[in-house]
């Protein structure tokens, strides 16, 4: 790069370019999350969902999960399990409650968290609203 | 070496490095995790593991950023820097408040971390690489901030620089953004959403700049090749990279709630995002292929090249491969995630950390320009060791993930549930793993080269 192309010029690119960017990227982030309560049913986001959204992090879920594709890829995906277990939290709770403390001998395994009643309700709850969220038809199958 | 206070960058590399092998280790055990499942269970879980591992990725690497810095901006500035006995205090309380952190996640359950560290009062934690305590949250924010005004202050006092503003740019960005780790809404989407203003912002926005200024400071030194050609390149550099990578935030956005017209915004932008990376390349070649001088330190050299390449390979090459929403659809949280965060960060800011290292580390420890011949072979081979390894675990993972895709989400009815298709897949699991050690090989001889060959006779500098 040489010739009439100066450092200055780059400099003004560099400057400009971002700030213009920087503006369009704000703009976008207010349209974002004023279309956002028609995506994401915030209606239905209760106690249940909040204590549920708590326990998933305070006992760190997405270290082993991912949650609508994001987290760790050790363990099934959660945004879809609610519709895997045949639409039933109990399914979930069940699910949790009874992993072995000492996990399944040669197969990846799941803490035993030895959550109360109210934490698995609402952490069932909490997957069920996640399920719910218009995410553009992701994942493509029920698999995850 | 020039002023006396870029001594004060020699204990941030040192803790750096030795960070890196811990987390080495638990990729290592990770990695067996993958196919023998109950290993160490239930004393280390999975997800204990990769927080820890994760999480020493991202502290060496600020403490690979901030020794660059304190290294670089006094030789940039002409003068020593501001207040060295402030780096060395912050030296400490971050080397101590991460040890304890990293003690705290292995030694109490994570939920018991959080409620003796009263995450209740303000609740950040549990969120992928934000796992920290809120009050280590805090301390970092200290930290960087006491780490910035020194850094500011050595700036202003002394000769200022594009590379020296450039870096400033970027650190002052990395701590900005920072901020949104604070943010942790009741709304899953909205939580989503602005956790990648941190995540995507840093390794595709500000870092990049960390990353260019320092990549065009060693060019600088070791090519001696004219400044305000380097300066030039750097400004057309980090451009793109802003102008490219803050919309391509954007390829987060498909499948997390937010609104569609994203898929086509983040498919745009992301797939620009490959020339900056692309430019850096042409730009190292480049500048070596002009160089005025021989200089000494050819495995300083070798890294700056290396960085370029496999930044351009994990960052930009495997970055593309998933990033259009109609394959990112299928791609999504899968293995190609996994193949392509590791080649992207080993070559992006793993590199370019062992490049100022490489460069800074024998003046510091008093030698004219270089280590001598047989440190220096040696450390090459641990470069070579290392960064093949780096390749090979990605094309495993690649493998894994394709097949992975394929039996679980193609092939409707067919597909099978995530659980079997992890053990139809685990060859390559074993194979990753078998590279993992390789790099573990190269990781250790890269140490071993601090302690083999004494001074360089022949001086050329
Ligand atoms: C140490 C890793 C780990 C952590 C942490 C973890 N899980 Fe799991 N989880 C697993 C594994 C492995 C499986 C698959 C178990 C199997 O199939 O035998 C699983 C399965 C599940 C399933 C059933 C999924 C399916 O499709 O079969 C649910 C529901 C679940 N976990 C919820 C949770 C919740 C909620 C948390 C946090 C409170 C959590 N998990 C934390 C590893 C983990
Ligand atoms: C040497 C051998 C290594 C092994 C065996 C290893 C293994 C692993 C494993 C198993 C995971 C978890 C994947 C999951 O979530 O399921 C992981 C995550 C991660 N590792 Fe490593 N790792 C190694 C080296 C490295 C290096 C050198 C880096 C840095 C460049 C690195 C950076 C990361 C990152 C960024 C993640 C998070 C990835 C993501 O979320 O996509 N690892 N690693
Ligand atoms: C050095 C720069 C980069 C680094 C360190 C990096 C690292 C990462 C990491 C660690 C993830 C996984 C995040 C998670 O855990 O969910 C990720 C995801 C992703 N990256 Fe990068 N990346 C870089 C550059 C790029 C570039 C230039 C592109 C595009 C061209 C890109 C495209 C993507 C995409 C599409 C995802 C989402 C994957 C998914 O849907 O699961 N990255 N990156
Ligand atoms: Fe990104």
């Amino acid at each position: 790069m040489s010739g009439a192309f100066t450092k200055t010029m780059a400099r003004n690119i560099f400057y400009g370019g971002s700030a213009f960017f920087i503006f369009i990227f704000i703009a976008l982030t207010f349209d974002t999350v004023g279309a956002l309560p028609e995506r994401d049913h915030r209606e239905n986001i209760n106690e249940q969902v909040i204590l549920g959204k708590r326990v998933w992090e305070n006992n760190n879920c997405v270290g082993c999960h991912t949650l609508m594709g994001e987290g760790a890829y050790f363990a099934p995906e959660l945004a879809n399990v609610y519709n895997r277990f045949g639409n039933s939290k109990e399914a979930i709770i069940g699910f949790i409650k009874s992993r072995p403390v000492d996990g399944i001998p040669g197969r990846r395994s799941m803490p035993q968290f030895n959550l109360s009643d109210e934490e698995l309700e609402g952490v069932a709850e909490f997957l069920k609203w996640t399920s719910e969220v218009d995410d553009a038809n992701w994942p493509p199958n029920i698999q995850g | 070496m020039q002023y006396q206070s870029q001594m004060v960058a020699k204990p941030y590399f040192i803790a750096a490095i030795g960070l890196f092998i811990g987390q080495i280790i638990f990729g290592l055990i990770m990695g067996w995790q993958y196919v023998v499942g109950d290993f160490l269970f239930p004393e280390i879980p999975f997800n204990v593991a990769r927080m820890v591992h994760t999480n020493l990725l991202i502290v060496w690497l600020l403490f690979g950023f901030m020794g660059a810095s304190y290294y670089l901006v006094p030789e940039e500035s002409e003068t020593e820097l501001y207040s060295p006995k402030l780096a060395l205090a912050l030296f400490w309380i971050f080397l101590v408040a991460g040890a304890l952190t990293i003690v705290g996640y292995l030694a109490v359950p994570y939920a018991t971390l959080a409620q003796v560290t009263g995450n209740e009062l303000l609740p950040t934690m549990g969120r992928e690489f934000l796992e920290q305590p809120t009050i280590t949250k805090i301390g970092i924010v200290i930290v960087a901030l006491g780490f910035l005004f020194n850094i500011a202050m050595t700036v202003l006092k002394g000769r200022k620089t594009t590379v020296s503003l450039v870096l400033l740019i970027g650190l002052t960005g990395l701590a900005l953004l920072f901020l949104f780790s604070f943010y942790n809404p009741h709304n899953l989407v909205l939580d989503k959403m602005f956790w990648w203003y941190v995540v995507h912002l840093w390794v595709e926005g500000v870092w990049e700049l960390i990353l260019g200024a320092i990549l065009a400071f060693v060019l600088i030194k070791t090519t001696g090749v004219d400044r305000e050609v380097i300066e030039k390149w750097l400004y057309v550099i980090i451009a793109m990279t802003l102008i490219t990578g803050i919309l391509g935030t954007g390829h987060h956005f498909y499948w997390i709630g937010t609104p569609e017209y994203w898929q086509i915004i983040g498919s745009v932008f992301s797939a620009l995002e490959p020339i900056p990376f692309f430019m850096m390349t042409v730009f190292a070649f480049n500048m070596v292929n002009q160089r005025r001088r021989e200089h000494p330190n050819k495995a300083a050299v070798l890294w700056a090249l290396g960085t370029a390449v496999m930044a351009f390979l994990g960052a930009g090459v495997w970055g593309f491969l998933h990033t259009l929403s109609p394959v990112n659809y299928y791609t999504h949280g899968s293995q190609i995630t996994a193949a392509h965060g590791h080649m992207a960060f080993y070559g992006a800011y793993v590199m370019i950390v062992l490049t100022i290292i490489s460069y800074a580390m024998p003046m510091m420890r008093g030698r004219a320009a270089a280590n001598s011949e047989k440190a220096q072979v040696m450390e090459m081979w641990s470069f070579w060791l290392m960064t093949v390894a780096m390749v090979f675990i990605t094309l495993f993972l690649t493998a894994a993930g394709i097949l992975q895709i394929y039996m679980q989400r193609m092939g409707g009815d067919a597909a099978q549930p995530f659980m079997v298709v992890q053990e139809n897949i685990a060859l390559f699991y074993w194979l990753r793993e078998g590279a993992g050690f390789v790099f573990l090989t190269g990781l250790i001889l890269y140490v071993v080269s601090f302690f083999v060959g004494g001074e360089e006779r022949k001086e050329t500098a």
